[in-house]
């Protein structure tokens, strides 16, 4: 679903430059330019972390969210890593999570679900495997059953509605339900 | 399927569920009841249980993973934190009346740990009768309750090692433990359910396993 900007194609032998960060995209434009990087080895897509994005992301590739989405996110086959910066206030479906920012909503993965130090969930979690870390916050329910590693379901493929984050407000930081933000 | 059977790692691949580093220096201590509640949690398929702890990484994949349990952390320690800070404490009751939306008798085992140590009388009466009504019938509460004078203002993470022992951390508080509960007193605390079994530890610690009644 990610156009390819071949001009941040990294020459052979070199490695992947650096997340470019913010990329001011056109509401509701399909295929709008919301990677700001891209590996073209390991199809990893960075979102930057100014880039506010509201509605259903699907994707087909690895991807790393450093702004803010809200909405849903449904990786089917795909690692999604929530970055220190990164704020979701979503229903998250992919194979595997990693959570090094903040997510508010429930997060479903068919591999595993991994909160890192600093990490913050606020939902319940479905994954047959999940690792929570020291210094990690969560509130919600764990189910690790196998029937955990069920598909998500499977969704239309529609635009997402990017804002140019001068021209809006960022959505605001998910508030946890209850309770502090704390460390475990 | 046996308890034993049952926590045998149901996986082979050992880089899964337990991120949690188990500090070298944590201190180790025998538990005498946690085997006699995880017998009670999994007499059933599926059990549903309450963790009133902060969240460790290797208890959600003890019960998680290895005893397929579901399990949902309610952090209550953050929660009397924050009504501490706030100058709050007496809306605790009231805050923890409301604290669990679930339906009565929705899980099968509750880790209460030293929470009611660290709470006034109000709202220790509140947690209890909420923690009874949540729990079901035959289902099994631990708590665990300060013998000792109360002086320490931390809280302490239970860490589990395995079915007899415990790892505690302790951790930053705002508030110290309140006085010392006596065992009348906490069975009229739990007054709708029964002490299914009562242990005394070397650290001073009261162990008490508690069933409601069918």
């Amino acid at each position: 679903m990610w156009k390819r900007d071949e001009a941040v194609r990294p020459a052979p032998g070199q490695p992947m430059a650096a997340p470019l960060g913010s990329t001011p995209m056109t509401a509701g434009a399909p295929g709008s330019r919301a990677e700001t990087s891209h590996n073209v080895e390991k199809d990893i897509v960075n979102i930057g972390k100014s880039v506010v994005i509201k509605g259903e992301l699907n994707g087909s590739e690895d991807l790393t969210i450093e702004g803010h989405v809200e909405g849903t996110i449904q990786l089917r086959d795909h690692v999604l890593t929530i970055g220190p910066n990164g704020k979701i206030k979503a229903q998250v479906f992919a194979k595997a999570v990693i959570v090094l920012g903040e997510v508010t909503g429930n997060v479903t993965a068919s591999d595993k679900v991994d909160i890192r130090d600093n990490g913050s969930v606020d939902g319940d979690i479905v994954s047959p495997r999940v690792a929570i870390a020291e210094g990690a916050h969560f509130r919600g329910s764990v189910d690790m059953q196998r029937k955990a590693a069920a598909q998500p379901p499977k969704a239309e493929v529609k635009p997402v509605a990017a804002q140019p984050v001068a021209s809006q407000p960022p959505v605001p930081a998910p508030t946890p339900p209850a309770g502090p933000r704390i460390g475990a | 399927m046996g308890l034993l059977d049952r926590i045998t790692p149901r996986r082979s691949d050992a880089e899964t569920s337990v991120d949690l580093p188990v500090s070298v220096g944590d201190p180790v201590f025998a538990t005498k009841a946690l085997r006699k509640f995880l017998t009670c949690l999994t007499s059933r398929e599926s059990p549903v249980l309450l963790d009133l702890g902060p969240v460790v990484g290797s208890n959600v994949g003890f019960f998680g993973e290895q005893l397929g349990c579901k399990i949902f952390v309610e952090d209550l320690f953050s929660d009397l934190d924050r009504h501490n800070r706030k100058g709050a404490l007496e809306t605790l009751p009231e805050f923890l009346n409301t604290r669990f939306p679930q339906a009565d008798g929705a899980f099968d085992g509750i880790l209460c740990w030293d929470l009611i140590d660290y709470l006034d009388r109000g709202a220790a009466q509140a947690l209890a009768g909420q923690l009874t009504r949540v729990l079901r019938p035959e289902g099994a509460l631990l708590g665990f309750f300060g013998s000792a004078p109360p002086r320490d203002t931390r809280y302490t993470k239970y860490i589990i090692v395995d079915e007899v022992n415990l790892k505690h951390r302790s951790y930053a508080a705002a508030r110290g433990r309140q006085a010392i509960l006596l065992n009348r007193d906490i069975i009229k605390l739990f007054a709708g359910l029964r002490v299914s079994d009562s242990f005394l530890l070397q650290n001073n610690l009261r162990e008490i396993l508690f069933r409601k009644p069918a």
